[in-house]
């Protein structure tokens, strides 16, 4: 009975938005005076063109997958959870407080150590909202959105008071050796030639894979998924069978802030190796295009987080070889988010009819 | 002898949503001073007809003609000027204006309101003297019973000088005696040369009356008869398309043991306003206990307590047990564990999730059993989808497609699925609400049949139903609810509508003479609470 199969929807709709976008964002590169083919290039060879583009675009691509699932569980609650960038924060503290008291003797004793304390300290961020939610009624939009100031407030009062450095800068001291998560340049390394030379992208990749398969194992094939999904699409409904909106409103925005939070492990354990303020850089709020783009399926964010790596890196390209301003990537992205998110159905409706009149034909 | 021209006549009137056709080629004439019924089961496409007489949907194809006119219908402006006049199911009002005020506006006179108000104070007496159309014009909308909020649409629509009035669906939130105040007026409307258009899927209604009746089934129509030629059977036949049972056929009770007990049960919701004032009653093994009354007099509230998702005072036993009432914890779950099955009221809303596949929704409220899961973690879903496709063999649902959404499905199998799920469970104790709500013809007779004969297998039935017809054909036992209250209990062979319908209105004892007044006073009571619960 739906009007479309399934794979228009899930694969044709976002291409043709993406492709909308590029084509728009290609005017506003004529109109500075600027070759958008030449940028176009610059932007697929600077992040997709080496091993060293392809280990930024994944870095970049790791974040986003986090705070995008993130974003896509909430989802699936009916929640939306804004507060990403306040909980990827808490968590590089959960990071930083797990590298620098524990004594690792092993990246991979530590890396679980890690991931453990910045899911704890991103759930733990997330709970507080979720509470006033579930029990106030205080609306998850407006709570996230001031912890996320309350989360920058509280990062900047540690890192220039008791988790200092010494020296001028407001970022905690290096974390032991033993804690530095092995990058992808140390593990594609065969002997005379190194890949990924300089690139930020380690081995936290591999764990957003794993979250990917594991939250859509948790949607998709358990019962609290089952709870969650059906609270989701209707809370009467979910009151009905036995569910306990409290409990769902809890879980999901608890997994939620612990997947925002383990995105720390990436940019703080893996690339930065120590806490620094700004560490998070807005992916909190990329994560929501993310979840968008792929309609909030764990596989949906992957493709989704790949596109936003890559837009990410290969903007700074752009940046840094052409008079393309910095800002205009943001104006790109903008595009991307505008087509894929909220013009969505700009795309679906004549995409819809033509499929009817296919099927007349 | 010249044929009068129609007051209203359709040609060849055809509408597509996508790839529904709505409306095929549809032609009627209604002539001017008489009252047409269109029946037909729901998603026949009465509905969108109407929508394109008032303008909301322009046709595909066809024209029509009024008065001999013919008359483009772009927007209900344009309906409003050619003179008809629409009464929607669901009222169009301001709650918080007076009648006058809702009544006036969208058709004031000027820029200032007091000319207009005070042309329409006079012009509502008149109408009021001429049609029996009573309304107090400075009420405001909240504040009077559904029955008196009806009237306001109509007037609404004589005020702009209707000739044509359209109801759809008008009796379904009225008591019976409220339904007999409705007709009275559409008869003294006809009489004044007026044309009715009445939309409805009640047989009674239309025979009733009605003088002729077309009938539509699947964006068709089917055929157009004079009301007096034809008979229920007919045209329950005509509109699906074959025979149907129209009464239960059961066999007397064998009432059993005491299944469940209720004593004093209390509701205050969030707002605090009293929705269940001390009910008491008991339901036994093989038993289906009835309970009738006007929407919004608590009986969504009983069944919520009694399902598990509502806190009570009082003291409910099953099975002699106590059930704990107080809601510290989700109730749901352990209410269906100890036998309790819930066909909710409102399917749409509770007993499925729309964008569910079938399969999914089977399961709802039960997908904790030993049996749907796969290990600890992980539910089984090929167990779930093979159950489902059986428990859709054996409830006729159709399409038998587990993988289609709820949503995909007709009212109907909507509902045979959600009883699919509830019977199966094989309850002590079912609660039914208004299991045939939105359902067509045909599926009604197979609920009916599904509901009886879970009755015979000695479990304990509780219906709750706004259809009078529905609770005397399937009840041992009728229990009237009014404001909360249990108004008293009826054998169904020792009542009629008559009786039920005085209890419904708040009525213990039938007073002689001034008996009209005292039951429109106490609509207009029932009826205040029923429109703030909707």
């Amino acid at each position: 009975m739906d009007v479309m199969p399934k794979w228009a929807d899930v694969v044709l709709i976002p291409l043709i938005s993406i492709l909308l976008a590029a084509f728009l964002s290609a005017l506003v590169i004529l109109a500075i005076g600027e070759n958008p083919w030449e940028a176009l290039k610059l932007m697929v060879d600077g992040a997709l063109g080496s091993t060293y583009g392809w280990g930024y675009t994944l870095y970049y691509a790791t974040n986003f997958i986090f705070t995008g699932l993130a974003v896509a569980i909430a989802f699936h609650a009916r929640l939306f959870n804004i507060g990403g960038e306040g909980q990827a924060v808490l968590g590089g503290l959960g990071v930083a407080l797990a590298c620098l008291y524990i004594p690792w003797p092993h990246w991979s004793l530590a890396l679980i150590g890690a991931t453990v304390m910045a899911a704890l300290f991103g759930a733990a961020w997330a709970a507080i909202p979720a509470f006033l939610q579930a029990k106030r009624g205080s609306h998850i939009v407006i709570t996230t959105i001031m912890f996320n100031f309350i989360a920058a407030a509280l990062l900047n009062y540690l890192l220039i008071g008791a988790l200092k450095a010494p020296g001028m800068e407001p970022a905690t001291p290096r974390f032991p050796e033993a804690t530095h998560l092995p990058s992808f340049q140390d593990m594609f390394n065969f002997g005379e030639t190194t890949f990924f030379r300089g690139a930020p992208a380690n081995i936290t990749f591999f764990v957003a894979l794993a979250a990917c398969v594991a939250l859509w194992a948790l949607i998709w094939r358990t019962r609290l998924g089952y709870e969650i999904r059906s609270f989701g699409h209707s809370e009467s409904a979910a009151k009905y069978a036995g569910i306990s909106p409290t409990k769902i409103i809890m879980v999901a925005m608890l997994i939620s802030g612990a997947l925002a939070g383990m995105m720390a492990i990436n940019n703080v354990q893996g690339e930065a190796e120590r806490l620094v303020l700004n560490a998070v850089e807005g992916a909190g709020f990329i994560g929501i295009a993310v979840a968008l783009m792929g309609r909030s399926h764990p596989f949906g964010v992957l493709l989704a987080a790949l596109l936003f790596g890559f837009l990410y890196q290969g903007g700074a390209e752009l940046a840094l070889w052409t008079s393309i301003p910095r800002e205009l990537i943001i104006v790109i992205q903008a595009l991307v988010i505008l087509f894929t998110g909220a013009l969505d159905n700009m795309v679906r409706m004549p995409l819809e009819r033509l499929f009817l009149a296919m099927r007349r034909a | 002898m010249t044929e009068q021209a129609p007051a209203i006549e359709l040609k060849g009137i055809s509408k597509s949503f996508g790839p529904v056709q709505a409306n095929k080629d549809i032609s009627i004439r209604v002539m001017p001073g008489t009252i047409h019924g269109i029946i037909g089961e729901n998603g026949a496409g009465k509905s969108t007809l109407m929508s394109i007489l008032y303008g909301f949907y322009k046709a595909d194809a066809g024209e029509i003609f009024i008065a001999d006119q013919k008359t483009a219908i772009p927007d209900s402006q344009a309906a409003i000027a050619a003179g008809i006049g629409m009464v929607f199911q669901h009222f169009k009002l301001v709650e918080n204006f007076t009648v006058l005020e809702n009544v006036v506006l969208g058709a004031e006179d000027s820029g200032l309101l007091r000319p207009s108000l005070a042309r329409a104070r006079r012009e509502l007496k008149n109408l009021a003297e001429e049609y029996e159309l009573n309304v107090d014009p400075d009420a405001v909308i909240q504040d009077v019973g559904v029955g008196m909020q009806q009237r306001v649409e109509i007037l609404k629509a004589l005020y702009r000088k209707a000739d044509i009035l359209i109801l759809d669906e008008p009796t379904g939130v009225l008591t019976p005696a409220e339904a007999d105040h409705l007709f009275r007026i559409l008869e003294n409307l006809k009489r004044e040369g007026k044309t009715i258009i009445l939309i409805t899927h009640k047989l009674r209604e239309i025979m009733e009356i009605t003088d002729t009746v077309s009938v539509m089934r699947r964006g068709e129509m089917t055929a157009t008869v004079k009301t007096s030629e034809t008979s229920p059977a007919e045209l329950a036949e005509l509109m699906v398309g074959r025979k149907v049972l129209l009464r239960v056929d059961k066999k007397p009770a064998q009432i059993g043991r005491k299944i469940l007990e209720v004593r004093d049960l209390n509701v205050t919701d969030d707002k605090g306003v009293h929705r269940l004032k001390g009910i008491s009653f008991d339901v036994h093994a093989g038993e289906i206990l009835g309970i009738a009354g006007v929407a919004g007099n608590g009986q969504s509230e009983l069944l919520e307590v009694l399902g598990g998702y509502q806190k009570a005072t009082g003291s409910v036993r099953l099975n002699g047990e106590e059930i704990d009432l107080t809601g510290t914890k989700s109730d749901g779950q352990s209410r269906r564990a100890r036998g309790i099955s819930h066909v909710p009221e409102d399917r749409q809303r509770e007993g499925l999730i729309m964008d569910f596949h079938a399969w999914e929704n089977t399961v709802f409220g039960y997908h904790h059993d030993d049996r749907y899961q796969r290990s600890k973690l992980f539910m089984d879903n090929a167990v779930i989808r093979k159950d489902t496709e059986e428990k859709m063999g054996r409830f006729d649902v159709r399409p038998p497609d587990p993988t289609l959404a709820a949503k995909n499905f007709s009212g109907g199998n909507q509902q045979k699925i959600v009883l699919a799920r509830e019977i199966e469970r094989n309850p002590d104790l079912l609660l039914v609400g208004q299991p045939t709500r939105g359902v067509d013809i045909g599926a009604i007779e197979f609920i009916h049949q599904q509901i009886v004969a879970l009755r015979d297998q000695g479990k304990a039935i509780l219906l709750v139903s706004v259809e009078l017809e529905e609770i005397l054909s399937l009840s041992d036992r009728i229990a009237v609810m009014f404001d909360g209250k249990m108004m008293g209990e009826r054998m169904p062979q020792e009542t009629d509508e008559k009786e039920l319908g005085l209890l419904m209105a708040g009525m213990t004892t039938e007073p002689k003479g001034a008996l009209h007044e005292a039951v429109e006073a106490n609509l207009a009571l029932a009826g205040g609470d029923a429109s703030k619960e909707v």
